[in-house]
């Protein structure tokens, strides 16, 4: 599949998702002409972008003459296929998302959104950005982001697992250790 | 004579009264002080065979960490399981289905017998105003009663958010009044690191759950009766 387009020029997809949320400063975010211009320089042919509930529509373009292919949709069942074909990910901050895409190891910039009322998800975001495990940005700094970042400074997460809490219950409950 | 003595008689019965409420109140007070004293301490004066657990999934991030606990749990230990979302969220429970389906796909049979699934009213909805949730709470309260009746876990596991609270107030009010001993267990969310949430607040601050674990050690620092276990994700 895609063979054709393949010998033309290898797919590099930027891919940004804003999960069930609504997140039109994002989506305006990348959608001006200077941020497509950075991807595109930084070596990025397509840009596909998860709008979720968010009423901001976003320009189509099919990257005719020397251009980022730009395309978007609002929802799917499942975003691992966008993902894994991506490569970079530019996600809002919920933690699903986040350690779905450090889970398959890209390179990820989350996005805070500002206009929640709650804002604890900058805390996650900004405690992995601090690890360096991603980049942490907000919708007015992302341009400054994509072009001062360098992907070669980011570290592999490792995920963690349930083992301790599952352990320290079972021993709560009395059953014996194994 | 007589008007003195029907005095001093209804003095005596107000006095009565008063010792009376005093000492019932007293007696509540107490018993719910040694429960919140008994409820931290683990149980190894039995050897359980099985618990019937109720496993209270969030939503979205919430339930992928809670699917991520149960998949560490011993599923015979650990039986019946009854799974609870919000009635306004369903993905959470077709993804406890799903991973129910490969267990039984596993071991072949038996385990999606002893899981349940149900749905429970939240009390607010994002964005509801707050006299119309006056009502929508009792309904929820409500609820969450007649669910509890039914099941009366042993233990409970949950993770965040609001929907945990009524389940875990009235597991409380179950131990005090001795209808069921159960062990609430909960696990506050990876995208908590320097503040807990609401829920996690309330129920450390008024002791409910017997152990309480967060993932950052930023938070156990704050909050020293908590066990920091790292990133289940």
């Amino acid at each position: 599949m895609g063979d054709a387009d393949d010998y033309i020029k290898p797919v590099r997809t930027v891919f940004v998702t804003v999960g069930t949320t609504c997140f039109d400063a994002l989506v305006k975010a990348v959608d001006t002409p200077e941020f497509k211009r950075e991807l595109f320089a930084r070596g990025y042919t397509d840009l596909l972008i998860q709008m979720g509930r968010g009423s901001y529509i976003p320009t189509k373009s099919t990257g005719e003459n020397g251009s980022l292919v730009v395309d978007f949709f609002t929802f799917s069942s499942s975003i691992a296929d966008n993902l894994r074909s991506a490569s970079l990910v530019i996600s809002h901050a919920g933690s699903g998302s986040i350690f779905e895409t450090l889970r398959l190891r890209k390179p990820l910039i989350v996005v805070v959104n500002e206009d929640l009322m709650d804002n604890h998800q900058s805390e996650l975001a900004e405690e992995l950005a601090e690890r360096k495990n991603l980049f942490c940005a907000r919708p007015q700094t992302l341009y400054q982001t994509i072009a001062t970042m360098n992907l070669e400074s980011l570290l592999p997460y490792h995920p963690g697992d349930a083992a301790p809490v599952a352990k320290l219950i079972n021993r709560f409950l009395g059953f014996p250790d194994d | 004579m007589e008007k003195g003595n029907g005095c001093c008689f209804s003095a005596m019965t107000s006095n009565a009264t008063i010792l009376v409420v005093v000492t019932i109140i007293t007696i509540i007070l107490t018993r719910v002080l040694y429960i919140m004293y008994q409820s931290g301490k683990p149980l190894c004066n039995t050897t359980p065979q099985s618990v019937s657990t109720l496993i209270v999934l969030g939503s979205g991030g919430h339930t992928a960490e809670m699917l991520n606990l149960l998949s560490m749990l011993q599923k015979d230990r650990f039986t019946p399981r009854f799974y609870i979302a919000a009635a306004t969220d369903n993905m959470s429970l077709q993804k406890a289905h799903l991973m129910e389906k490969s267990l039984v796909d596993m071991t072949g049979g038996e385990a999606l017998e002893s899981a349940q699934f149900m749905q429970i009213y939240r009390s607010r909805e994002v964005g509801q105003s707050y006299i119309t949730s006056v009502w929508t709470t009792i309904i929820a309260i409500a609820h969450a009663l007649w669910i509890m009746i039914k099941i009366r876990p042993q233990v409970i596991l949950c993770n965040g958010p609001g929907t945990c609270l009524p389940l875990c107030v009235i597991a409380f009010l179950f131990k005090v009044v001795g209808i069921r001993w159960s062990s609430t267990f909960y696990v506050e969310s990876i995208a908590r690191v320097r503040r807990l949430s609401l829920s996690g607040l309330l129920l450390y601050k008024l002791r409910m759950a017997d152990q309480f674990f967060v993932q950052w050690p930023q938070l156990q620092k704050k909050y020293p009766r908590a066990h920091y276990v790292g990133c289940l994700m």
